[in-house]
Order: structure tokens, then C-alpha cells, then sequence
């Protein structure tokens, strides 16, 4: 039996780091604060002292330079690790991971393909107002070049991320915060990868399928019990990773159930659960019974008091499922 | 920064002895013979643009002592990262003609699979990684690729080029500032040949001059003749060297002039007068060189008329076999996006390859 621990996320991604570095000489980790402090949320906590200033390093304050860097570091074989600091703060590094990063495999017909993988704290739930809460999944998931994982606990966390730095690929990691310290588990110590694009059935049901990702996986959980109290049987699914997304597992579920709901932090419109519904009902017409539907954040900035409106709470997420389900 | 930009050769085209072995005989023949091959593609690919038989084409005419004496100081391993405008270049770096004109037709035989409009190139084999169009992202590669060969300790140093228009975009700032921090093994050089499409260099900046950031940035600046090959080699090795040596990057201003059109788009006589054209034309760097060759003796008329005939000649046959490659493939269209084929991909590749099989319109092979 391999040994096991009981970690929170950031215990498991620091952990995931630490073995990764020691395996890869090539890896370096560089962003705001990682270094000597250890990033804001502790992630890459002794690192620094570990593996030296030379591989985990702290830059100017500048997304767009530390992405840039990064990609230059990659052309030339290093195996870069990028923090940015909050994904609200991604957006002056767009032009670097849009135009750069995510085509270079392509437009160079796979000459050069540089491995980065961003990491970034995302998501609502801490009191963080508009720029320190936002979900810019979607911005990602829509440029072709970029896979898009987010991890919903510790377990998840240190294999999808280990999983995410042995890929080829440019990785846009989301870890939604608000579960940062909450979310806790026994994992294995041992270095250990998960399978990217593989979605994760949590809870099986026969009445209704449940998909969320990152912290609203945690809100799901709350509503799925609850909707059990009401007599309503809930498959949830931990999709993982939203580029590219497993599409044949969502199916699966949806032709035995008949009913989908989709639940994410970030607006409606044009959220993924768009791009989610569509899919589906395009693949399961024939099985459904009732309109798939979306729990979402509203089309509005973040908020800062009434943020707990704003978020799906598990007692909205029961209602949609409630009237799916009575459809 | 009130002294003119560095200088080495005199009017009559000598130099002092001490900045003669810069270069060698051959090192200037064979410059002398790559720039007879530039303009004769400036002139040929710009009528095959009028004629539509190429996209799209931009001229580097005017600016190739800048382009040359960068490629001729760097070591064949050393990374350029190309702006969009330095075609000599590749010809220093001697990439071969078809595998130039297959990026520029983007055809089945274009490493880049017809995936970029013309000029975008990349030649790994060649250390050009590549060229993309938004202006100055490439800026930031070479601090992270200067960063990466002082960090490994390979020797190599990361060259990238802009123009002054770039030099207003945020990545030219951080690129410099990052490289300046970390002391990376890069260099960093401006074409400033005063115009950004259209836009003057007085609207680009209230500063005397762009080498002057160089001391913000705490790292080496220097403006020079841009259109004075042995000048720009000059500066260029000092800068290698130091840069090689772990001690830093280096700003290079080279003040130069776009005598063509910015692109096959533009027409300059909107925007400029034919006095500072005539004025430029007086400066013209092959010119220049030329007169240092004769200075030297080399490279008389018989040698010159020699290159521009053998160019021409294997300029044409090379360009019609080229234009004779079919288009790539169309699978190759959902090809390395990632290292594998999403499943989303996989499926909308498959229904429109389905489709395009039961089409009676189109003539296009399908697997």
C-alpha cells in the first residue's frame, strides 16, 4: 500500500511542484512572489530554497513579460511554470497566450512547440470584489492551442496538475481558491498523473445529470444531497478539463437520465455551459425529456457584498434541478 | 544623446585600418552578393504581388545594411527572432530559395504547411523561430531565450528585431526590463527607418532618441548608421560578446531608411516628400558598401553584373517550380493544433471530410 497523507489543495500542488522539479531539470517556475515568499497563496512554499533562484525566480511586475519569458524559455527546451497571481489578472498577458503561445505549434507546423503551463487562482466565494474573483475560462477554451483544466480537490489537483506538466501542450491551470484551504484529502505521497480530458463521475444517479468544475463541484455536492432529500436521484460529474472536454462520458450520462444541468461561477452568455448544452443536445436529442439547462453568475461584473446572489448556491442549483426534473 | 549615431565608413567608401578586419574579403563579397539577391527578390516578388500571383510582400530595400550586419555577427546557432521586414537574413543564414518561396506561395512543400500569410517565416533548422504579426510579442522570446542560454550556459545569444514603431508596445518595454533583470544573454535592435506605415517617429516618441531607454533599463545602448554595414557589425560584436559572456543585453538603435512602401498595401507618397527620399537614396547602403569593396578592391562591375544575372537566372526557374506545388493537403488543416487531435476536432474534421467526399463541386483529393 502506498503511502498516503491528508493535504488541502495547496499542500497538493506544492507537493505535485516540488516532485515534478525534482524529476524535469529543465522545469522553472517563475511569476510574482514565488520565489523567497512563496506566492500569495503559498503554493510554491520552499521551492525556492529547494531548487534555487536560478529555477524559481520572482519577476517584474508585468503578466504579459512573465508569459512572454516564458515562451522564449520554452523555445529554447527549458519547461517553464507560470504563476499568475489572480486570473483576473491574466487579461494584459492575452495578446502573449493568445496570439503566441496557443498558435505556435500550429503556425510553425510543429517546428517549435513551447511547453508552458500557467497556473492561476480563480473563482468567487473569498470577498475579493470584481478583480479578485472572475472565472475567464471560456476566453481559453475558445482559442484553439490551449488545453484548459481545472481541478476540483487535492486528489485532482496534484494529478491533473502533474498529468498537465508531462503534456506537450500549452495548460491553462485554473484552481478555484475558495477551495484552496477547504478542500482536504487523503492523497497518495507518491508522484502520481491523472488522464487529461477525462471527466469525472462523482455520484451516480438515474433522475438528472449534474456537470460542475473547480469550487461549484464542492455547491453541487450540497444541492445533489439536497435534491436527494426531495426524492430526486443525481448523477454529478467533475468535468476536469473544459479543453478539450469529454464530451462521450456527459453523453453517456445524459442518454440514461434524460436531463442535463450545467453550473459554472462565470455569466450566462456565452459561458461554457453554453458550449456544453450544445453539444449534448445535438449528440442525445432523442433521450432528452425536459430543456437542458444552466445555473450560472449573472451577465454582470462580479459584485463585492451580494456576491453570495451572484454565486449558484446549492438551494438554487436544487431548484433547476427540481423543475428539470418536473419538466 | 546629442552626438551622431556611430559611423565607420568615409564618404569615398574607406574605413580606418583599425575597423577593417571586421570583416573579411569574402565575408564582404559575400554580403555584397546576398544584398544583389534581396533586391532582386524586393523587385520580382513585389510585381508577382501586382500581378496576383503572391499575397502579399513587404520590400526591405533601404535597410539591408542593418539586416546583413546582424546576421553577419551573430553565430549560426543563435536565434533571430525576426520582426517581418529582415529577408537577408534568411539569405546570410543561406536558407534555401524554394524552401523561402514555398512559405511565401504556402504550399504543400512550405515547412508551415501554408498556415501563415507570406513572410511569417520559421526555419528551426536555421535557429528563426516564428514570425507572427502582431508587432513586438516576439520581443519578450528574446529576453526568455537569452534568459534560458545563460541559465544552461550554451553560449548562444537571443537576437530580436523591431522597428520604432514597436517600440511603443508594452512588450518592448518588458522585454527589456526582463532581459535587463535577469541579465539575459539577448540583443535587442531597432530598425528606425522613421516611419510605422505611415506614422512619423516624432509621434512615437518626445525622447531625443530610442537608444537613450537603454540607461532606464540599466542595461547597454547604442545608436548607429544603419546604413553603414561595418558600423552596425561594430556594435553588433561588442554587444554578442557581452552578451555571450553573461554580462547582459543591449539595445541597438540602427537609424536607417525604408525606401519602398511599408507594404504592398501602402503608398509612401502620401505620407513623404521626394526630397527626403532623393536625400536617403544618397545613403543607399549597397551603395555604400559597394564603394568600400571597390575601396578594397572587390567586387568590380563584371562581378556584380555576374551575381545580378545568376540570381535573376535561378531566381525565375526556382520561382516557377515552386508555384508548381499543389496546396497542402486539407487534413492538415486540423493537424497540431494540440500534439493529438481533440475529440471536438476529430469529430468536425470527420463530418466536413465526409461531406467534401460526397461533394460532386470540388476537385480537392480527400483521404
Amino acid at each position: 500500500m502506498a503511502e498516503t497523507g491528508t493535504l488541502n489543495m495547496i499542500q497538493a500542488l506544492n507537493d505535485a511542484l516540488d516532485q515534478y522539479m525534482e524529476r524535469d531539470e529543465d522545469a522553472v517556475i517563475l511569476g510574482e512572489d514565488v520565489g523567497h515568499f512563496g506566492g500569495v497563496f503559498r503554493v510554491t512554499n520552499g521551492l525556492q530554497e529547494k531548487y534555487g533562484s536560478e529555477r524559481v525566480f520572482d519577476t517584474p511586475l508585468a503578466e504579459a513579460g512573465i508569459v512572454g519569458m516564458a515562451i522564449g524559455m520554452g523555445l529554447a527546451g527549458l519547461r517553464p511554470i507560470v504563476e499568475i497571481q489572480f486570473a483576473d489578472f491574466i487579461f494584459p498577458a492575452f495578446d502573449q497566450i493568445v496570439n503566441e503561445l496557443a498558435k505556435y505549434r500550429y503556425r510553425s507546423g510543429g517546428q517549435y512547440a513551447p511547453r508552458v503551463l500557467i497556473r492561476t487562482p480563480y473563482g468567487g466565494g473569498i470577498r475579493g470584489g470584481h478583480y479578485h474573483s472572475q472565472s475567464p475560462e471560456v476566453y481559453f477554451a475558445h482559442t484553439p492551442g490551449l488545453r484548459v483544466v481545472v481541478p476540483s480537490g487535492p486528489y485532482e489537483a496534484k494529478g491533473l496538475l502533474l498529468g498537465a506538466l508531462e503534456c506537450a501542450d500549452p495548460v491553462i491551470f485554473l484552481e478555484p481558491k475558495r477551495i484552496y484551504r477547504a478542500a482536504r484529502g487523503e492523497i497518495p505521497l507518491d508522484y502520481y498523473t491523472l488522464p487529461l480530458e477525462r471527466a469525472r463521475v462523482v455520484r451516480k444517479g438515474e433522475d438528472i445529470t449534474l456537470v460542475a468544475w473547480g469550487a461549484m463541484l464542492h455547491t453541487c455536492q450540497e444541492a445533489a444531497a439536497l435534491a436527494e432529500g426531495e426524492g430526486y436521484d443525481v448523477e454529478l460529474i467533475d468535468l476536469q478539463s473544459l479543453a478539450p472536454y469529454d464530451l462521450r462520458s456527459l453523453v453517456r450520462s445524459v442518454e440514461r437520465t434524460g436531463r442535463m444541468v450545467v453550473v459554472h461561477e462565470a455569466p450566462m452568455t456565452c459561458g461554457f455551459g453554453a458550449e456544453l448544452v450544445a453539444a449534448v443536445q445535438a449528440a442525445a436529442f432523442d433521450c432528452l425529456k425536459a430543456p437542458l439547462q444552466r445555473v450560472t453568475g449573472f451577465d454582470t461584473p462580479f459584485p463585492y457584498t451580494l456576491e453570495d446572489h451572484y454565486l449558484p448556491s446549492a438551494e438554487r442549483i436544487t431548484r433547476e434541478l427540481a423543475r428539470t426534473i418536473e419538466y | 544623446m546629442t552626438q551622431p549615431p556611430f559611423q565607420i565608413l568615409g564618404e569615398d567608401g574607406s574605413c580606418p585600418d583599425s575597423h577593417r578586419g571586421l570583416l573579411s574579403d569574402d565575408q564582404i563579397e559575400k554580403t555584397l552578393d546576398a544584398m544583389v539577391l534581396n533586391r532582386i527578390l524586393d523587385r520580382r516578388l513585389l510585381m508577382l504581388q501586382r500581378q496576383g500571383r503572391l499575397g502579399f510582400w513587404m520590400t526591405s530595400h533601404g535597410e539591408e545594411a542593418t539586416i546583413f550586419g546582424v546576421a553577419a555577427s551573430l553565430e549560426p546557432e543563435d536565434p533571430i527572432f525576426l520582426s517581418y521586414r529582415e529577408l537577408g537574413c534568411l539569405l546570410w543564414r543561406e536558407i534555401p530559395l524554394p524552401l523561402i518561396f514555398n512559405q511565401l506561395i504556402g504550399n504543400s512543400r512550405d515547412l508551415c504547411l501554408g498556415r501563415q500569410m507570406p513572410i511569417h517565416y520559421c526555419y528551426r533548422e536555421w535557429s528563426i523561430p516564428s514570425v507572427s504579426s502582431p508587432v513586438g510579442t516576439q520581443l519578450p522570446h528574446a529576453a526568455g531565450f537569452g534568459y534560458a542560454a545563460r541559465l544552461r550556459g550554451t553560449g548562444r545569444v537571443a537576437l530580436a528585431f523591431c522597428g520604432e514603431g514597436t517600440a511603443s508596445e508594452g512588450d518592448f518595454h518588458t522585454a527589456l526590463n526582463f532581459a535587463g533583470v535577469f541579465s539575459s544573454s539577448s540583443i535587442f535592435v531597432i530598425r528606425n527607418n522613421g516611419y510605422a506605415i505611415s506614422t512619423p517617429e516624432s509621434v512615437q516618441t518626445a525622447a531625443e532618441s530610442l537608444a537613450v531607454r537603454a540607461e532606464g533599463y540599466g542595461i547597454a545602448g547604442y545608436q548607429v548608421d544603419g546604413n553603414d554595414l561595418l558600423a552596425v557589425v561594430n556594435v553588433m560584436r561588442e554587444a554578442r560578446a557581452r552578451a555571450a559572456a553573461g554580462e547582459g543585453p543591449t539595445l541597438i538603435e540602427a537609424m536607417t531608411y525604408r525606401m519602398g512602401a511599408h507594404s504592398t498595401a501602402d503608398d509612401p507618397s502620401a505620407y513623404r516628400t521626394e526630397e527626403e527620399e532623393a536625400a536617403w537614396n544618397r545613403l543607399d547602403p549597397y551603395e555604400r558598401l559597394k564603394r568600400h569593396a571597390r575601396w578594397r578592391g572587390l567586387w568590380d562591375e563584371e562581378a556584380e553584373a555576374a551575381a545580378q544575372a545568376g540570381w535573376e537566372e535561378r531566381v525565375v526557374a526556382t520561382l516557377a517550380e515552386c508555384e508548381r506545388h499543389p496546396p497542402p493537403r486539407v487534413e492538415t488543416l486540423f493537424e497540431g493544433v494540440l500534439e493529438t487531435v481533440s475529440p471536438q476536432l476529430e469529430a468536425q474534421r470527420d463530418a466536413y471530410l465526409a461531406d467534401l467526399r460526397r461533394s460532386s463541386t470540388t476537385d480537392i483529393e480527400v483521404p
